[in-house]
């Protein structure tokens, strides 16, 4: 069925941190990795040692440059995936009931042996989450690695999406959204998460943390005040060299 | 948007077949026998013809009956539904017509009112999208209808009533750029709300996510030059109304004429439908930076 459910027992999803993302693109690699070998079809490359090579990714790293009004400009790294909305378009859309939103968890999923490659979903998403695959010619989208977030065959550290157990920055985490008590409604309520294109009115789950304020070297060097110059007019045979040289032609 | 080929002949070739169908199912021109037969004929070549072309943009065109199972959600399996049922009840309205000379009216107007709602529910596929702003509004829907009762008029050689239906359609196929040029700006959506990064300062993209291009790029990034697109917008005003028009207002025109006014139409459709198409801005374009608002 295409249409959504009303509400989700859980609300799983990520919390994407935007100060931490180092922009290494090891969550791309790996969700690749896991996600070729694993539920549906595989994630075809074209070309991919040749001059255009193009392929399937069910997550994304840009990286943006933001110039605030006063400092230097900042460089975010951007990972996106699905955003697994509450109120997804993507699944509305479909007109075989292959996409749909799970009553259990909220998770965002295609029956791939129903779709029949319209491509509508992906127009209906704002965020870009969902290619059509150019060899299996179906649509993927990240699946919150739901093959291994209830794997009993998977040693339990690793029953997290790929991404989220691949990230050295910690950039990435798992986790329910419906519990108010859960690592991921924490840091969302810590660090004021938010929803990218609200306007989209999509809800989406998946929430960015946004980059902190960067530290001023004057809040952080205890001694600053320490190394201040001790006198602001040179004096003695420094003051007479002083004034010698700003005598002479050129001088200042 | 990619301006596929398969979407753009589906939609102005059904567009102008069932708006024909609509006509005939009205009563309009009053045909039977052989005469109804050559317009059943043309109205089910277009029809059916787009709709063929249409099967040809799915992954998995072999799946299709599937699609007719969420009518309840959304547009796409309600166009399917509709489509079906428009072709059947026609084609049992026209055998009546054709082989026993008989109108059953009732089943004509149910039959045109379903082809009608076919080209409806097509422009809502377009018109439901809110990721593409240029096409998220009630002006989509009446211009996809002007184009299919036009058309259809101007093939059932309604022409009196072609002429005024035509005049309405090129105002609001004018109402429809105009409109649309401003949509994504007034949309609200830009790169800062797409990154949430619009509160710490200007955001501009700095690398893509690779160095190759994607399935986001070839299907949402299409761009089309400024100069380009007021040229094809000018062509499409003359072929698919001023030349139309002009025969119709000619005295004495015959069936030669009228055939170079539905041609004409029809090209100047087809130039309007690539530019729907290519000119509709997706806003996944912004993550890639491929939008200036
Ligand atoms: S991010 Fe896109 S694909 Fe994922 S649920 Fe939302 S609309 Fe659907
Ligand atoms: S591409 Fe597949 S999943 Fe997406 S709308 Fe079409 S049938 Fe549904
Ligand atoms: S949750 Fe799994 S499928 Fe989704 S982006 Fe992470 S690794 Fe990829």
């Amino acid at each position: 069925m295409t249409t959504l459910p009303q509400s989700t027992e859980k609300k799983l999803g990520l919390v994407i941190d935007l100060d931490t993302c180092v922009g290494c693109h090891a969550c791309v690699v790996s969700c690749k990795g896991w996600n070729t070998e694993n539920y549906g079809a595989p994630l075809s490359d074209q070309d991919p040692y040749g001059k255009e090579p193009s392929g399937t990714f069910l997550n994304r790293v840009h990286s943006y440059e933001v110039q605030p009004d006063e400092g230097h400009a900042a460089l975010v790294h951007f990972p996106k995936s699905c955003l697994h909305c509450e109120d997804a378009p993507c699944v509305t859309v479909c007109p075989t009931g292959a996409s749909y939103k799970r009553v259990e968890d909220g998770i965002v999923l295609v029956n791939e042996s129903d779709c029949i490659g319209c491509g509508l979903c992906a127009w209906a998403c704002p965020y870009g989450a969902r290619e059509l695959d150019a060899e299996e010619k179906v649509m993927k989208k990240c699946t919150l690695c739901v093959d291994r977030i209830y794997n009993e065959n998977l040693p339990e550290v690793d029953r997290v999406p790929a991404c989220v157990r691949t990230c050295p920055a910690g950039a990435r985490h798992f986790g329910d959204f419906a519990d108010p008590d859960s690592n991921v409604s924490i840091l969302t309520a810590e660090r004021g998460g938010m929803d990218l294109m609200p306007e989209q009115g999509t809800k989406p789950v998946n929430k960015y943390l946004p980059p902190r304020e960067r530290d001023r070297s004057e809040d952080v060097d205890i001694l600053a005040p320490f190394l201040d110059p001790i006198a602001a007019e040179p004096q003695g045979f420094m003051g007479w060299l002083d004034k010698a040289l700003t005598a002479m032609p050129g001088g200042r | 948007m990619h301006p596929a080929p398969s979407v753009i002949i589906f939609s102005t070739l059904s567009g102008i077949g069932f708006g024909l169908l609509a006509w005939l199912g009205f009563g309009y021109p009053a045909v039977t026998g052989w005469t109804a037969f050559a317009f059943f004929a043309i109205a089910y070549l277009l029809a059916v013809g787009g709709l063929i072309a249409s099967t040809t943009h799915l992954g998995h065109p072999e799946r299709a009956l599937k699609a007719f199972s969420q009518w309840r959600s959304s547009w796409l399996s309600r166009e399917g539904v509709c489509a079906v049922a428009a072709l059947l009840i026609m084609a049992l309205y026209g055998a009546g017509l054709v082989f026993f000379g008989t109108r059953w009216g009732f089943l004509g107007v149910i039959g045109a009112l379903l082809s009608l709602g076919t080209v409806f529910t097509t422009a809502m596929i377009y018109t439901q999208l809110k990721t593409v702003p240029r096409w998220n509004h009630f002006t989509t829907p009446a211009m996809f209808m002007g184009y299919c009762v036009s058309g259809g008029a101007l093939l059932a050689n309604q022409w009196a009533e072609a002429f005024w239906l035509l005049l309405l359609t090129a105002i609001i196929q004018v109402i429809v750029w105009w409109r649309g040029d401003t949509a994504l700006a007034q949309s609200g959506t830009n790169l800062a709300t797409a990154t949430g990064l619009g509160t710490m300062g200007g955001v501009r993209p700095f690398e893509p996510p690779h160095t190759g291009t994607n399935y986001l790029l070839r299907e949402f990034a299409f761009q089309v030059g400024r100069d380009h697109a007021f040229k094809l917008r000018i062509l499409a005003m003359v072929l698919a109304f001023a030349i139309p028009l002009l025969v119709i207002l000619l005295p004495g025109a015959g069936h030669f004429m009228a055939l170079i006014a539905v041609i004409s139409h029809i090209v100047g459709v087809f130039a309007s439908r690539w530019l729907f198409f290519a000119e509709a801005e997706h806003v996944v374009g912004l993550y890639y930076g491929k939008r200036t608002v």
